[in-house]
């Protein structure tokens, strides 16, 4: 065999190789369908309060901070007065708090929200498959998404009026 | 610039080679080394020329070197398996039963169950090791060692084994470790003892080349494929466990589904409902002998669930109402999965025994004899805010607490969505009255509004006890592919070990005639094939002995 | 039927016993006064495989009756597998012998095969009915395949170990003299174990304890009280015990925390035991002998070509690989599919049988591509039984897994 056939078949199976181990690295480390900023919004279908269908395409043009929680979650309620007060502040702006409940029965949100008086949107992931799609884990988990669907913000913890003002500022830049 | 090397047998072997090609001289050697036995070298490869060892100047080539020596390989994998080994110190966090929704609840269960120890394990990811970039690269680093070893080695390997090296140049005979000058005289003898030995050769099993003074008798050349073909099985099942890495290839979920639900299956348009789960036990006549177990204590026989599978005819968007058609109905018990265009549920886990309604009884106290209104059913999963009951009755829920528990302000509230202990705060509206009493169903019992005369009791009954299943969902396109390179590695194994290559050369020259032999592995059995092939020539066993040359030699 | 396979059992060990014997006075007799030494091994020797292997035939029955008498084959617990590993070291001792002819192998072969037997019958041998995850085909063949290249490695082992004992040299002290010494306790820590375990097993032994589970998530918070019992007399108790029903000793200290687990508590003080009894015993043989106990058994081993011992040992090896790869490996990852859909899942079982794949591939490599013959090699297959017997003891007593059995 030639010299330089040799060298180019010896780099041809090295980069094969190369290839293949960063491929290795790469599908090892990645976690496919974990949503992370930058990424587009995933549309769903769920039913609000007054038992209608409604998407998250609805709500394309304006931005959208989605609270998933739950009632039995301590700091999802303490953060509730919060999100009512920026939902009040912002919802002239084109902004909407929407909270989806994950998981539980109807009657068991609903006399939550009842106690904690709040108005933004509630709706009901009741089978929780938006909740996996959007690999929520620990709660109270808040997406911030801009008026184009593209998510900018992922905050799990409970927030602050002062956290969410800044969270929100950055996603409606 | 040519590089080839010229024998004295007139053929030219390339740059590199140990033994002529064609006549088996050793090139490298003088004359006067020669004479020693002791020198001669290798009969790796036969003597060929083996390019790794030739070139190192550039990049390329080192790299490549680098992956194809065998000490390098020996030391990835005794890395890698002390590596492993350490992993299996304290449980990886896919094994810990307690949930570690995120980092900090992680680090806490290791060092909180472990110490000082456990924190320094997290710290230094041990535990989620055998999916770390770094371990999977040291995978990858056998992976690549074993393609370019390979294919270092098997090109020369081929071109040795190609035409049966007859060799007949006297120096090869004499350097070979198996090595006996027969002590035959005479023109006639000589030629008898050829032909005896061939005879018996052939019926051995071996294969004869060659023709007049030197004869190769050879068998099992195949098995010295036998480590290639491993390899390559190994490569190929690597190759299937890397490509698993492609998202469509690959699902692998869990799920709960309780009874009577039915539940999406992720990362695929199917639905599955669980129509029931049952375990079953082994029953007191089924015990082969007396097990002297405490009371109480039984063995499971079966896990089942019953399911039906469904797909969804709609876009699948989360959350939305599927259009459900049936595609498949069956059971799962565990080792025997449903599966259903490659997906496949396995039965895992199950919770059994959780309460999925309660079940009461209206009674009015004012009603002649206290009657008996209805049934009233609160499922505890999805309870209705109204339940009409009899003629004139209404139960309406104001507060559902599934896990019902003191909140720390005085507040109720609950622990989690499972109903382990279920509070009802009801309203009892007789319609036609209008009259309404509040009840609370709280810990098993109940708390009234009226406390001395309630006008509406409810009486208990068994509440419906459901199951709930704990299913696996795999899906795994590769899995032929990964057989594969296993039953070919197998096959290359069982051909490198159970058999080898054995070669007994018969060569006459001056009025001598020479035995030499050579096998890639078990010098003890060629040296007992020696000893039977004396026997047949009525020659002693003596004159076989096997040379310790090769042995102390670094190849 | 079940009684005469035990019986069948115990007569297949007794023999065993009074193979090793034989085989020992095969080796060591020959230089008593009056007796050709050729003829003597040659004789004894005999003796011993004639009886090794009606040794053998009782214990193939044992497996058949105990097979027909559950409905399955005699793979499924602890007591079962450890006992076919026995059979299996007993084969391979044939098969070894079969090519070899060197009688002096069982002197080495048959007490391993012994200690096995009597080390699975620590466990408990009642014929329990399988469990959902067993009730499949696959496991029978994988774990009866394993079983016999694990047995056959041992031989590889065994003949290592001899080719150890016959070429290092003892006049002076060296790193090699100490491992080797070292591996001699180790196996006498299996001894003690066995004979602590049974010489103590009487009720009056045992000792029961009660002690606080904590949450794991919130330290210091008691989740439940659990109950344990010890069968070997206290050494170290659980944390924070009470003892429910008193034994012959109270503990001389608590185990330490970071021993997680049900019964950490319980095994760390059956470690401590075996240790401590392997010692002993250690010590006493040193006494008695009064040199290192290697170099005792050298002066035997004398006549014995170490060539030959060391191409025992590879070829051992060479045959035990492909089929512990296809038991062990290939067979285990069909079941491990059908099972719990995932053929592998870096379960501590799992990841130590590829840990002992890796290393005889090591060894392999080593011996055939590098020349690493002799004490090197001798070595390595040593270490590489040591691995095997940490997946047989360790992983299934120690870590807790899918994989686990019952232990002591």
């Amino acid at each position: 065999m030639g010299k330089e056939k040799r060298i180019y078949m010896r780099i041809g199976v090295l980069g094969i190789l190369l290839i293949a181990l960063v491929f290795a690295i790469y599908s090892s480390i990645s976690k496919p369908g974990l949503l992370k900023v930058g990424d587009e919004a995933p549309n769903f279908s769920l039913k609000d309060r007054e038992d209608k269908n409604v998407t998250l395409a609805d709500l394309k043009g304006k931005t959208v901070i989605l609270n998933f929680w739950g009632t039995w979650c301590e700091p999802c309620r303490n953060e509730m007065p919060a999100l009512e007060k920026i939902y009040q502040k912002y919802k002239s702006d084109d902004v909407v708090v929407i909270g989806l409940n994950v998981g539980e029965a109807k009657l068991t949100a609903e006399q939550f929200i009842r106690q904690v008086e709040v108005t933004f949107p509630i709706w009901f992931d009741s089978r929780k498959e938006v909740t996996k799609r959007y690999s929520v884990g620990k709660m109270p988990t808040t997406y911030f998404i801009d008026k184009d669907g593209v998510i900018r913000v992922i905050k799990t913890g409970e927030m602050t009026e002062r956290v969410m003002e800044q969270l929100l500022s950055e996603t409606k830049q | 610039m040519s590089d080839d090397r010229k024998c004295e047998c007139g053929h030219t072997n390339p740059i590199g080679t140990v033994l002529c090609e064609s006549c088996g001289k050793p090139l490298l050697m003088t004359d006067a080394e020669l004479e020693e036995a002791d020198n001669f070298p290798s009969m790796r490869y036969e003597g060929m020329a083996r390019r790794s060892k030739t070139y190192s100047r550039k990049l390329v080539d080192k790299v490549w070197n680098f992956f194809s020596s065998v000490k390098i390989a020996v030391i990835i994998i005794i890395i890698t398996l002390v590596m492993a080994s350490v992993g299996t110190i304290l449980p990886q966090k896919m094994y810990v039963q307690v949930p570690l929704l995120d980092e900090q609840m992680t680090r806490d269960y290791y060092s909180g169950t472990y110490g000082l120890f456990g924190d320094i394990y997290y710290l230094l990811g041990f535990h989620e090791m055998y999916n770390s970039w770094w371990f999977v690269t040291l995978m990858a680093m056998i992976g690549i060692s074993l393609v370019i070893c390979s294919l270092d080695r098997i090109i020369p390997l081929y071109k040795a084994l190609r035409k049966p090296r007859i060799n007949q140049h006297l120096a090869f005979y004499r350097g070979q470790r198996l090595f006996i000058p027969l002590p035959v005289e005479g023109a006639k003898e000589l030629d008898a003892t050829m032909d005896q030995t061939k005879g018996w050769l052939k019926k051995r099993g071996y294969k004869i080349f060659g023709e007049g003074t030197s004869i190769l008798a050879e068998k099992g050349r195949i098995s010295r494929w036998g480590p290639y073909i491993n390899h390559v099985g190994l490569i190929v099942f690597l190759l299937g466990v890397l490509l698993r890495g492609v998202p469509a290839f690959h699902i692998e979920e869990f799920i709960w589904v309780r009874e009577g639900q039915t539940v999406s299956i992720p990362g695929t348009k199917l639905f599955v409902k669980n129509l029931e789960y049952k375990t079953e036990y082994y029953a007191e006549d089924e015990y082969v002998e007396e097990l002297g177990m405490k009371e109480g204590m039984v063995i499971p026989k079966n896990f089942q669930t019953d399911v039906i599978i469904y797909k969804n005819e709609n876009e699948n968007l989360p959350g939305a109402e599927p259009n459900l058609t049936q595609v498949k109905e069956g059971p799962i018990t565990v080792n025997h999965p449903i599966t259903y265009q490659g997906i496949s549920l396995f039965q895992l886990d199950r919770r059994e025994q959780i309460l999925g309604a309660l079940n009461f009884t209206l009674i009015d106290m004012d009603s002649p004899d206290s009657k008996e209104i209805g049934e009233v059913k609160i499922d505890l999963f999805d309870p209705s805010s109204e339940i009409k009951v009899g003629e004139n009755y209404v139960v309406r829920i104001l507060d559902y607490f599934p896990d019902y528990q003191m909140g720390t302000d005085n507040r109720p509230q609950t622990k989690g969505v499972l109903p382990n202990n279920p509070m009802v705060a009801m309203e009892i509206v007789d319609t036609k009255t209008n009259v309404l009493e509040r009840v609370a169903y709280v810990a098993g019992g109940f708390v009234q509004q009226n406390e001395n005369t309630p006008r509406f009791q409810l009486a208990t009954h068994m509440p419906d006890l459901i199951d709930s299943s704990g299913l696996i969902v795999r899906k795994d396109t590769m899995l032929p592919l990964i057989l594969f390179g296993a039953i070919v590695s197998m096959i290359g194994l069982v051909m490198g070990f159970y058999w080898n290559h054995r070669r007994i050369w018969i060569h006459m020259e001056a009025g001598r005639i020479y035995v030499a032999g050579h096998t890639n592995k078990n010098w003890f059995g060629l040296k007992q094939e020696a000893k039977f092939l004396m026997k047949h020539l009525n020659l002693s066993n003596d004159l076989v002995a096997v040379q310790d040359k090769d042995k102390k030699k670094n190849t | 039927m079940i009684e005469l396979s035990g019986n069948l059992l115990l007569g297949a060990f007794i023999l065993y016993l009074i193979a090793t014997m034989l085989f020992t006075v095969a080796i060591t007799g020959r230089k008593w006064s009056n007796r050709d030494p050729e003829e003597h091994a040659t004789k004894y020797g005999r003796i011993g495989m004639v009886v090794s292997l009606i040794g053998f035939i009782l214990h193939l029955g044992q497996i058949v009756l105990r097979w027909a008498a559950a409905g399955r084959s005699p793979t499924s617990n602890m007591f079962e597998f450890i006992s076919l590993f026995a059979f299996f070291i007993v084969a391979g001792f044939l098969i070894l012998y079969y090519l070899y002819r060197l009688t002096i192998l069982g002197a080495f072969s048959m007490p391993l095969a012994a200690i096995m037997l009597a080390y699975a019958s620590v466990f408990p041998k009642e014929i329990t009915p399988l469990v959902p995850s067993l009730q499949n085909y696959w496991l029978q063949i994988h774990v009866s395949t394993v079983s016999l290249g694990e047995g056959i490695l041992a031989i590889g082992f065994a003949a290592g170990l001899m080719y150890l004992i016959r070429t290092i040299p003892q006049k002076i002290r060296s790193k090699s003299t100490f491992m080797l010494e070292l591996t001699i306790s180790v196996i006498l820590m299996m001894i003690g174990f066995i004979v602590v375990s049974f010489a103590l097993q009487s009720p009056n032994m045992a000792t029961t304890f009660e002690f606080p589970v904590y949450d794991a998530n919130n330290p210091g918070v008691v989740k439940e009280m659990q109950q344990v019992e010890y069968k070997l007399p206290a050494i170290a108790g659980p944390q924070d015990y009470t003892i429910i029903k008193e034994g012959p000793m109270k503990p001389l200290f608590e185990t330490p925390t970071f021993m997680h687990g049900l019964d950490a508590a319980r095994k760390f003080n059956t470690v401590i035991w075996s240790v401590m009894s392997g010692l002993v015993l250690y010590g006493l043989l040193r006494l008695i002998l009064r040199k290192r106990i290697a170099a005792a058994m050298q002066p035997a081993m004398d006549d014995i070509d170490p060539e030959l011992l060391d191409e025992i040992s590879y070829r051992a090896i060479a045959i035990g690989y492909p089929i512990f790869t296809l038991g062990g490996l290939i067979f285990a990852m069909i079941w491990a599919h059908e099972a719990w859909g995932r053929f592998w899942g870096w379960d501590p079982k799992e990841t130590w049988a590829l840990i002992v794949w890796l290393f005889y591939s090591a060894y392999l490599h080593l011996r055939l591509s590098k020349g690493w013959l002799g004490e090197k090699s001798a070595w390595m297959a040593v270490v590489g039984f040591v691995i095997i017997l940490i997946t047989l003891v360790v992983v299934n007593l120690v870590i807790v897994g899918l994989h686990s059995y019952a232990g002591v």
